[in-house]
């Protein structure tokens, strides 16, 4: 398949199809990081997070059209208030249903799984009722439409390079809530021995609900981003959440280099092998290269060394 | 300080504590003794919230905080070291300690628990459980301390730690005592360290308090034949 192409032209395809996938990578890197924190904290495994990240995705929309109808002249920077809004959306989403639905089911996480499930489809519903069955996109500021161009064969997408750069800010931010605030050293101490956590004194259950609730948001904000490669639709999660839950394996959960690392490699070899083939064939593909490299390292790519 | 009312905690359907009724003077140390099974982390457990219990009251200056989850105990005034110390292994041995500041608020580990436990400050940046068992146990009893309890509770200090450093461990915990004028309730199978530090000895058997004796007057030898099996 790479024989039609000159090493020149294969180099160039190799890097503008590396930056397509940016916004995918973003995409995943933030489903993958709210996953596995919720995770990591309370052993839930939220199969409604594409329902949550489509929060988000719905949440820009609405935030488009406002700013078209009543400030067409702010419309330029209407992206990141839909950010913010996705994020709380989310996240609001996520205390609630944390604390109808989650905080009820403590320690049955099989049980969870399927409120969970449960959930994603009557979130389904609710998009379908509310918004319409009919997918919706975005329009995307002029300013971010363009591309950069690097050499004269290679191209660079700007909202591509805009929406990494922000999701690289969200990941260290997350990553210096977890290590360096107080409040991230109540969620560690919560993970690693909850019931001694609550016996020097930590609220695990505040900790639980605001951990939810930043998991859920940060799929809001993937949501925003997802805005810019897909259509919005009410069942458009569902196309996401499994390559999510495969980067959070992928990576080795409770590892965060190895969340970022395995959301770029998939993204990566998919965005990269669905030029040469059709995108079902991609994702095949990517699959089987990741079960291979699975049954190599079941701990996944980057597994913490401590211990315990 | 605290009283403990016919207390009764059961695991599902089966009660360990069969109505436990004990005080605790301020300052006082107290040491609850009994061989292996008789109920001691249980009653620990019950202070602490992580056991339930089914009747019975636990009273800290006069308010009863048998309802409360741990959480609030702790703010209330109650410090925990778990048998085993249960330490939080990842994370540093500072971390630790300031998991304890969670009631307080403070934000830095206050130099009084570095100056009572110098090894810590030392090894303030290795992670937890990478420490020594000794070692171990003096972060958890830091990190109890580090919420200003006014009733310190240690299950079982001495497991599983040699005997130069069980004596250390004596000598210190009479002067957190003395300085901060809390009251410690210790569980213990080793009788030399109960005698050496409590200020009255009390027999846990199947779940009942079966002997109470002040130090002072201690009959050694009954106490003894209590632990033997
Ligand atoms: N989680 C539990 N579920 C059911 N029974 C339990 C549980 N924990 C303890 N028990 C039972 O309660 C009784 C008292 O146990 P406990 O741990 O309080 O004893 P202990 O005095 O602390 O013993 P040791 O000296 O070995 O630590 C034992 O018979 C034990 O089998
Ligand atoms: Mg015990």
């Amino acid at each position: 398949m790479f024989g039609d192409y000159t090493l020149g032209q294969l180099g160039s395809i190799f890097v503008m199809q590396g930056f397509a996938g940016l916004i995918l990578f973003s995409v995943f890197l933030l489903m993958a990081l709210g996953l596995a924190i919720i995770f990591g904290q309370m052993g839930v495994i939220n199969m409604a997070h594409g329902e949550f990240m489509i929060l988000g995705a719905y949440m820009t929309y609405l935030t488009s059209k406002l700013f078209e109808a009543w400030a067409p002249g702010l419309l330029a920077g209407y992206f990141f208030f839909a950010m913010i809004l996705a994020f709380l959306a989310s996240a609001a989403l996520g205390a609630l249903v944390e604390w109808a639905l989650i905080s009820r089911l403590y320690k049955r996480p099989l049980d969870t799984m399927l409120a969970t499930w449960g959930l994603s489809l009557m979130l389904q519903q609710v998009y379908r009722s509310v918004f319409g069955a009919r997918e919706v996109g975005v329009d995307l500021p002029p300013w971010m439409l363009g591309s950069w161009q690097a050499t004269d064969s290679i191209e660079i997408p700007i909202n591509g390079m805009f929406v990494m750069a922000l999701t690289l800010l969200i990941t260290i931010g997350v990553a210096i809530l977890m290590y360096k605030s107080r409040w991230g050293q109540q969620v560690r101490a919560v993970v690693q021995n909850r019931v001694m956590a609550g016996a020097v004194g930590i609220n695990t259950e505040r900790v639980d609900r605001a951990t939810f609730a930043l998991g859920c948001g940060i799929a809001g904000v993937a949501g925003s981003a997802f805005t810019m490669v897909g259509s919005t639709g009410p069942t458009a999660g569902q196309l996401y959440i499994v390559d999510s839950f495969l980067v959070v394996v992928f990576g080795g959960a409770q590892s965060l280099i190895g969340t970022i690392a395995s959301a770029f490699t998939i993204s990566q070899s998919r965005s990269t092998l669905e030029f040469f083939t059709s995108g079902s064939m991609a994702q095949v593909a990517t699959l089987i290269g990741v079960v291979i490299i699975l049954m190599i390292r079941p701990q996944g790519l980057f597994a913490t060394k401590v211990r315990r | 300080m605290l009283a403990i009312d016919s207390l009764r905690v059961a695991y599902g359907q089966s009660e360990v504590l069969h109505g436990i009724n004990i005080d605790v003077a301020p300052g006082e140390i107290l040491a609850i003794m009994g061989r292996n099974g008789m109920g001691k982390t249980t009653l620990m457990k019950a202070l602490m919230g992580i056991a339930k219990s089914t009747a019975g009251a636990i009273r800290l200056d006069g308010s009863d905080i048998a309802g409360l989850r741990s959480h609030e105990r702790v703010a209330r005034g109650v410090g925990y070291v778990p048998q085993g110390r249960m330490i939080f292994p990842t994370m540093s041995v500072e971390e630790n300690i300031q998991t304890g500041l969670t009631v307080t608020g403070e934000k830095d580990v206050p130099c009084d628990i570095y100056e009572l436990f110098p090894v810590l400050l030392e090894m303030k940046r290795r992670k937890g459980g990478n420490l020594s068992g000794g070692q171990q146990q003096q972060l958890a009893i830091a990190r109890a301390l580090a919420c200003r309890p006014k009733v310190l509770l240690l299950d079982e200090p001495t497991e599983g730690i040699q005997p130069s450093i069980i004596l250390e461990m004596a000598r210190t915990l009479k002067k957190i005592r003395d300085q901060r004028s809390l009251s410690i309730i210790v569980s213990e199978q080793v009788l030399s360290f109960a005698l050496d530090i409590a200020d009255r000895v009390l027999v846990l058997e199947n779940g009942e308090v079966v002997h109470a004796e002040d130090r002072a007057s201690v009959d050694e030898a009954k106490v003894a034949s209590f632990l033997s099996v």
